[in-house]
């Protein structure tokens, strides 16, 4: 079957392709509205996982405060096109302004982090996504910059020519309302991500960007600036940030530093780690069922309620447990990811001391 | 070509290396022994921008290259490999050698997105050299495996590959055959000195005695981080105080 696909990849992509148009409304029909929100917020995250694992899977860097460009994005989307400033730029001018702003952070955050490795990386980036976070929190006074804890409302939604992606249209007969709009622009952003982060790895910058991560003395010692591309790494990967934060902020209309806290940068890594670090189709699969999970299990509430009449355990609470028990149970059997790239499975076989061949087969009969 | 004036390391108390001056000249295999500790692989350190000198100074072709970046002096000319071996163990033996390209090419990260006609060829011309050291050096059909599979003395010969592929003018081998059997060691020895034909200048820290004298054309000898001994390799093996040092206890 898989074999049979293969041999027809023109197929393959025309398929992809109708599936992509039509899911939307698919899943409008099927799952409801609400649904279709949820597949936005999908791309959303495909957009993020990319961003970070071209900082953790292809260099090697663990960022655990990634949520911070997120944040400058979506901040800086608020400040050009809301009533806050009064200012109403078009999105196509905000976004790369975005993504642009978070280059420059990642940079700022990179500079001064560049001896640390590991352990002592994470500790600082997580130090710097809460200073991020606090600091929209607070600077409502003395000049009201981000309103503080009340956020920042009324964000234009994106526009082209006069149309907007938000309320109702009629299109063909149909009334289609704004998760539609943004789903397909998110789709456009998704898939230009996809493409830059391929070919971002398969380049002399990728190449210099794993041999960093592999061993960072030999890196050097093969006339690598081993500050330069580690910088540069930090800045694509924090640009993608802030380019789903600008798009976060005009979808939501609202946005306040209560999204931008740990948990968001947590849940993109473990995007990356449980979909496999370093290999694209992996991060996005990550990306898929750590967004869909937790919407899916919302129903166990309903059904709690139908069956016994009361909630008996949160979903939320159980989105924690049902989460760290995917985490456990890909550490023991599949400890480079559900669908990790051949380099990470070599690294985890190595490092386990398994035959390669071994670890191999070990993963055929469980997938 | 090098040059080293009076260098000095000093780890806290500890002196590494005391006043050591050496000349390398083009064209030549220098050859760098002494025993074990004796400061050799520090010295190269030292030269290849790993560790800064405590004092002293390094000139590759007139040119200072003490306490510069790693990546400064590849980009001068010089490369080295390592001792214990450092290749990037999960990329396959090709990757490793088109990584060493990297200090020779240009393509940026908006040529790496529009891959635009000029980072083609670039990429095509790093791919085809990077094949060409792999057959220079006895590699040629381990390109696909990955470098952590390879046998230890094709290890060896790959990381020389990668270490050419930044295009030395000067080539720090630090213990090339160390572990190695009579006839690999006859083969790299042959290949010292196809390299040397190529115009590649070779220093080499060797603990065979044997394949040094047969193949330098100038040897010094360090012991306790001082210089004790330079000169033709004849005339080094015969130095009374290199006996007693180096020679007199290994014999």
């Amino acid at each position: 079957m898989l074999d049979g696909l293969r041999r027809h990849p023109t197929l393959v992509f025309i398929a992809l392709g109708i599936l992509l148009a039509v899911l939307p409304f698919l899943t409008g029909a099927t799952l409801g509205n609400s649904w279709v929100r949820v597949l936005d917020f999908v791309l959303l995250y495909i957009i993020l996982a990319l961003g970070l694992n071209i900082v953790v899977g292809y260099a090697g860097l663990l960022d655990l405060g990634y949520v911070a460009f997120y944040a400058l994005g979506a901040y800086l989307y608020a400040w050009l096109a809301s009533p806050h400033f009064g200012i109403h730029l078009p999105f196509w001018a905000v976004l790369p302004l975005g993504a642009a702003l978070a280059g420059l952070f990642g940079v700022l955050l990179g500079a001064p982090t560049l001896r640390l490795r590991g352990d002592y990386l994470a500790i600082v980036t997580l130090g710097f996504g809460e200073i991020i976070r606090i600091f929209m929190n607070n600077l409502d006074h003395p000049v009201n910059v981000t309103n503080g804890p009340q956020g920042i409302n009324q964000i234009d939604p994106v526009s082209l020519g006069g149309f907007a992606f938000a309320g109702r249209h009629e299109v063909l007969g149909m009334t289609i309302t704004g998760p539609y709009f943004y789903y397909y622009l998110f789709l456009a952003f998704t898939l230009a991500s996809i493409f830059i982060a391929m070919r971002l790895q398969h380049s002399r910058i990728g190449r210099a960007w794993a041999a960093i991560r592999e061993d960072e003395v030999a890196a050097a010692a093969m006339g690598i600036n081993t500050r330069n591309v580690k910088l540069l790494a930090f800045a694509m990967g924090a640009a993608f940030g802030g380019l789903a934060g600008g798009l976060f902020a005009s979808f939501q209309g609202f946005i306040s530093p209560e999204s931008f806290n740990l948990w968001e940068s947590i849940l993109i890594l473990c995007m990356i780690v449980l979909g496999g670090m370093g290999h694209i189709p992996g991060v996005i699969l990550g990306a898929i069922l750590l967004t869909v999970l937790p919407e899916a299990l919302r129903y166990i509430g309903d059904w709690q309620r139908a069956a016994l009449g009361h909630v008996v355990v949160d979903p939320n609470d159980l989105r924690m447990l049902v989460f760290g028990l995917a985490l456990v149970l890909m550490m023991i059997y599949r400890p480079a990811g559900m669908i990790p790239s051949r380099q990470r499975k070599r690294e985890f076989a190595a490092e386990d001391g398994v035959a390669e061949q071994e670890q191999a087969s070990l993963y055929d009969t469980k997938a | 070509m090098l040059t080293v004036r009076n260098v000095s390391k000093r780890f806290g108390g500890l002196a590494a290396l005391e006043g050591v001056s050496l000349d390398v000249e083009k064209g030549h295999i220098y050859g760098l022994i002494g025993p074990n500790g004796a400061g050799k692989t520090t010295l190269f350190n030292c030269m290849t921008g790993l560790y800064g000198v405590t004092s002293g100074e390094i000139h590759l072709d007139s040119a200072p290259i003490h306490n510069r970046k790693p990546h400064h002096i590849v980009h001068q000319g010089f490369a080295r490999t390592f001792q214990n071996i450092r290749l990037f163990a999960n990329m396959t033996a090709l990757e490793n050698v088109m990584v060493g390209r990297h200090p020779r090419t240009h393509a940026g990260v908006l040529g790496a997105i529009l891959r635009g006609p000029h980072t083609r060829a670039e990429e095509r011309q790093i791919h085809d050299r990077s094949l060409e050291l792999m057959d220079f050096v006895g590699l040629a059909r381990k390109g696909r495996t990955l470098a952590g599979h390879l046998a230890y003395g094709d290890q060896r010969r790959l990381e020389i590959a990668r270490a050419l592929a930044t295009e030395p003018k000067l080539l720090a081998l630090d213990e090339p055959v160390a572990g190695m059997n009579p006839t690999e060691r006859r083969q790299m020895a042959d290949l010292f000195l196809r390299l040397r034909e190529t115009g590649i200048t070779l220093l080499l820290i060797e603990h065979d005695v044997k394949l040094v004298m047969g193949l330098c054309d100038r040897v010094a000898v360090l012991d306790y981080g001082r210089k004790i001994a330079e000169g033709a390799p004849e005339s080094v093996q015969r130095d009374p105080a290199v006996i007693e040092a180096y020679l007199g206890g290994a014999e």
